[in-house]
């Protein structure tokens, strides 16, 4: 599984980076966590707001940082899709 | 976002919790004055003549009056602001006529949930689907200037028309300095690459639907904007508690009263490179007046504080050319300056 977080270095994109890395090794689930800060490469996942949080290609999140509880379901979906 | 599940059997709790945290609100409300006033003169055995007595009163009243209005205001557009997202806010901004455009971006930059550390993601997702580069200024100009932090100060120390009168000019110089860059027609002084960038497609996730989602995000907001700017509300009532119990009256009527005439563009100068959020700087300002400081003066110099800063120039610099971002200081710091003297004049 690929996780990216989008977000040019602002503080809330640091927080986020932080707790989906915790997630990840709390649930000892096969994932890479990205960063991704170039603002061309953030818009070309059609969001508007930062930091934003995309599993797989698909956008989960944008302009918040999603609860613990909502990272964890977000990650089981796409585990057990296989 | 999918929302898990749908939580019903919580909801009655929800309001119930709602409901008392309402009414602890108005207890702490109704009984702060009484209970500031015998901490201070009572249990201190202070003076409330003395310059200690009045500075040390009026911190222990304004501290937790203020915060308790911080909560509620910031719970309140909280809950207006569940409502609204920047990628509604561009759809319905997407190929606006400037004038109407203008003043519906600088209407929707008050309610739509905006970080100053989102303005290029913003920026290039409104210019990309067509909204003209003024209506996007109006947007940029209204969204950090009009926030709920300088809200709850403007009212909890200097009242509900201050507030409003703030609010209404903001709005004014939002509309009028993006509808000023509109006309100027300045693209060419946009970020070349800006043009360039291939933006994916918008997703219109849907965030808070419930009314148990709307509340969490309130409540959020909450803990996050009080959780950061309570030191500086208190270093803020500090100073303006010390200089409403030891500056003598009058003491600014020189420097920022009426008579100055120079007084509202240097404090716009001043204010630029300050940065500070509203909550440090309206208590200070707020004592500045009282001993002599005129409103037009203590206006302008809030909104460029608030609305012209520093760390702002330089994230909008990653999308503009200097030149534009010259034009933008200029044309929002003459509005500024406009509000200034209009006050000082009809007040």
């Amino acid at each position: 599984m690929n996780i990216k977080v989008l977000g040019s270095g602002c503080a809330n994109c640091k927080k986020l980076e932080a707790l989906v890395e915790e997630v990840v090794s709390e649930m000892d689930a096969a994932a890479e966590v990205q960063h991704v800060s170039d603002y061309k490469d953030i818009v070309r996942y059609g969001i508007m707001a930062t930091p934003g949080l995309v599993i797989d290609g698909e956008v989960k999140s944008a302009g918040r940082i999603p609860s613990k509880a909502e990272i964890t379901s977000w990650i089981v979906t796409v585990l057990s899709r296989g | 976002m999918s929302k898990v599940e749908e939580q019903p059997a919580s909801a009655p709790w929800l309001w119930v919790k709602l409901v008392i945290a309402a009414a602890l609100w108005v207890a702490a409300y109704q009984y702060l004055e009484p209970l500031s006033g015998a901490v201070s003169y009572s249990l201190l055995g202070l003076d409330p003549a003395s310059h200690l007595g009045s500075a040390v009163g009026f911190f222990l009243y304004d501290v937790p009056k203020i915060l308790l209005l911080l909560s509620l205001i910031v719970f309140l557009v909280g809950i207006v602001r569940s409502f609204f997202t920047p990628e509604r806010a561009r759809k319905a901004l997407g190929g606006r006529r400037e004038g109407i455009g203008n003043v519906l971006a600088a209407t929707l930059g008050i309610v739509t949930p905006f970080c100053s550390c989102s303005a290029v993601p913003l920026f290039l997702g409104f210019v990309e689907s067509g909204v003209p580069l003024g209506v996007t200024f109006s947007f940029l100009i209204s969204a950090p200037m009009v926030n709920e932090v300088a809200l709850a100060l403007l009212f909890g120390m200097f009242g509900w028309r201050v507030a409003a009168l703030y609010v209404a000019t903001g709005l004014g110089v939002a509309i009028s300095a993006g509808w000023i860059i509109g006309r100027l027609h300045l693209e060419r002084w946009v970020a070349d690459w800006v043009y360039q960038v291939r933006m994916g497609e918008v997703q219109l996730l849907e965030g808070h639907q419930s009314w148990t989602d709307r509340i969490d995000y309130a409540v959020q907001a909450v803990r996050d904007i009080v959780g950061k700017v309570w030191p500086y509300v208190i270093a803020g009532i500090a100073v303006g508690a010390a200089i409403h119990g030891y500056v003598p009256e009058d003491f600014m009527a020189g420097i920022m009263g009426k008579s100055a005439w120079w007084s509202v563009p240097a404090a716009v100068l001043v204010g630029i490179p300050m940065y500070s959020n509203a909550a440090g700087i309206i208590p200070v300002v707020q004592a500045l007046m009282e001993k002599g400081a005129s409103l037009g003066t203590v206006l302008a110099f809030m909104m460029s504080v608030i609305a012209l800063s520093l760390p702002e120039v330089i994230i909008l610099r990653r999308v503009l050319k200097w030149q534009l971002i010259a034009v933008f200081l200029g044309v929002v710091g003459t509005g500024i300056i406009a509000v200034g003297y209009l006050f000082n004049a009809v007040l």
